[in-house]
């Protein structure tokens, strides 16, 4: 396999790393927290510039109003809580005093799907993609390892408009090369195939690299694209492997219905209808359990991914 | 913006035309705490503010205006209009197809004025509160000013926004609560009563001013000069102003009813003659 590790690393320490950066790179970023500091992973941003970190207590919505009202002067808020609270609690908020009024706000969600594990269905957020998709003007990204979700950090800051960083808390594969540009709204191929195109997104991505390989042994030559931006959606990278492949799966930690797999279906349905499947929660509420069990149990692992490629096939047969 | 008292007073009148006009015109709209509104909003843009044309976000060294119970959108217009930041024709198109002046105030039409959308009630003290710790973070001593429904004040989010205003110190921000004591259901008092809303304040950490006299102008200016003398002292600043919903116009004062409902023909003449000026100048 073209990608390898040598270290684990939470998403979420790539993001801290990158808003620290930020604090020396660039004077107008400012940060909020509503309680979850160290989940975060926002301790250096403070330490290097305490006197634009604003912590709100457990008040999600107050934050999210606040960090619109912060972007004055050209100031660029960063809001970070768990994903389930960035999202679903304070979906009015960030409609009407982020999106709706073009605030340049980035929400900074960790924690996001079921890898949080442990802590069960109540945080495990598994619609927030769909929600925050759905908001005009909206970008939504979700990186895979550590390296792009710093990069997606700093790409973030750099986007003008409002932003959905999703990210979450189990260390992973860091197999994403340092250097490997981050542009928004850009898949990245990752591998080239021909029997198959997988668009995967967060944690999916790794699963999928492993499924491609253990497919191989057996014949089957997969095509992997990253998708990190679900909105806008790289719908030409994606047309471009289907145009090859004639059919696709997709790979993501997020309910089927409104996530990743229903844009890539809604684009192809449009532009080149091309059978799919779907690697991702069926419309059903997590559990406590480790974010491997999870991973498994809910179909969202390398097995998964494996399975659906074998699915897809027989169907097109 | 330098207008002595009587003129502020002639444009008081002169934006309640504009209020029950432009209701009337698209039969919707909130005219009766718009009404209740004139002098909070004549006071504010007439005297107390200091702002600079033409708009802009940033609003860098200037005072700022988040209004929170957006839809009392038709005074706010009105005044923005009158006060040179659009051109007065532009409110014959509220509440229309392809207007700026939407139902609820916006920044997605670019009007000049509007710093945030509102309309979901319980948003805008939060906001004014980034605002006002943006400022400070600059090395700006401007002022935020806020405006809010009584009514509004059963979101929740509001009590989250007075905890951080007093615990964090926001010393430069007035947040008005418009204390009409009336709201779409009826009285405040009957659908959820607010208690002692001074007291509630208080006890959350801010320093809080009351003005029985919310429709008298030369008082409201007084209170607002008054609050403006207490910022930065530690405590961020509350105006309770009590207002009448409707006021200027009877058949609309002393209940709950005109809340969000426009006037029919003959009641627009009778307001219309109720609200008779020297010099008229209706869009």
């Amino acid at each position: 396999m073209k990608y390898t590790y040598t270290e684990k690393k939470d998403t979420r320490s790539g993001f801290g790393a990158g808003l620290a950066e930020l604090a020396d790179t660039n004077p107008n970023v400012v940060a909020l927290c509503a309680d979850l500091i160290g989940s975060l992973k926002m301790e250096k941003f403070i330490e290097k510039a305490p006197e634009r970190f604003f912590q709100v207590g457990i008040a999600e919505a107050n934050m999210m109003g606040m960090a619109a009202g912060l972007t004055i002067n050209g100031k660029i808020p960063f809001a970070g809580t768990f994903a389930n609270f960035a999202t679903s609690r304070v979906y009015d908020q960030i409609r009407q005093s982020i999106a709706y009024s073009g605030k340049n706000v980035k929400i900074a969600a960790s924690h996001a799907g079921l890898t949080l594990g442990e802590d069960g269905a109540t945080h495990q957020v598994l619609e927030d993609i769909g929600m925050m998709k759905m908001l005009p003007g909206m970008t939504v990204i979700n990186p895979c390892d550590y390296n792009q979700t710093k990069a997606a950090t700093l790409a973030a800051a750099k986007h003008e408009g409002p932003v959905y960083l999703r990210f979450g808390r189990p260390v992973v594969p860091v197999f994403i090369p340092e250097d490997m540009p981050f542009e928004i709204g850009k898949g990245i191929l990752l591998q080239e195939g021909t029997d198959v195109t997988i668009v995967a997104t967060g944690h999916l991505v790794w699963e999928s690299l492993l499924a491609a390989e253990a497919l191989e042994k057996e014949g089957i030559s997969c095509e992997i694209i990253n998708i990190h931006t679900i909105k806008p959606l790289d719908e030409e990278i994606i047309l471009k492997s289907v145009e090859k492949t004639g059919k696709i799966v997709t790979a993501e930690e997020h309910n089927y219905l409104g996530g990743l797999g229903e844009s890539v279906a809604g684009m192809l349905a449009r532009r080149r209808p091309t059978p799919q499947e779907f690697v991702a929660v069926h419309d059903t509420f997590g559990e406590s359990g480790t974010p491997a069990e999870l991973m498994k149990k809910y179909k969202i692992d390398s097995d998964a991914v494996i399975e659906a490629v074998k699915t897809i096939i027989n169907k097109t047969k | 913006m330098s207008k002595n008292i009587e003129e502020l007073k002639s444009l008081s009148t002169q934006i309640r035309r504009d209020i029950v006009r432009m209701v009337h015109a698209v039969n919707s709209g909130h005219p009766g705490g718009s009404l209740g509104c004139v002098e909070y909003f004549t006071a504010l843009y007439g005297k107390v503010m200091n702002y600079n044309l033409p708009f802009t976000m940033e609003g860098k060294n200037e005072d700022l205006f988040f209004l929170s119970n957006g839809h009392i959108s038709p005074v706010f217009y009105s005044t923005l209009a009158r006060f040179d930041f659009f051109p007065v024709a532009e409110l014959a198109t509220f509440r229309k197809l392809d207007s700026r002046l939407q139902g609820h105030p916006t920044t997605h039409e670019g009007l000049p004025g509007i710093r945030v959308a509102s309309g979901s009630l319980g948003q805008g003290l939060s906001v004014a509160l980034g605002a006002a710790q943006a400022k400070k973070l600059d090395g700006d001593k401007s002022i935020v000013y806020s405006l809010h429904g009584d009514g509004e004040l059963q979101e929740g989010q509001i009590w989250e926004a007075l905890m951080y205003g007093a615990a964090k110190k926001v010393d430069n921000i007035i947040a008005t609560i418009d204390y009409n004591g009336r709201q779409i259901d009826g009285d405040t008092d009957d659908v959820l009563s607010l208690g002692d809303l001074h007291a509630k304040l208080e006890a959350f950490g801010w320093l809080v001013l009351e003005e029985k006299n919310g429709n008298d102008l030369e008082a409201v200016i007084a209170i607002l000069e008054k609050a403006k003398s207490e910022t930065g002292n530690g405590k961020p600043v509350a105006i309770l102003l009590h207002t009448e919903m409707g006021q200027g116009i009877d058949y609309m004062m002393g209940s709950h009813a005109w809340h969000g409902k426009a006037p029919n023909d003959e009641q627009l003449a009778s307001a219309l003659q109720q609200l008779q000026l020297d010099e008229i100048t209706d869009y």
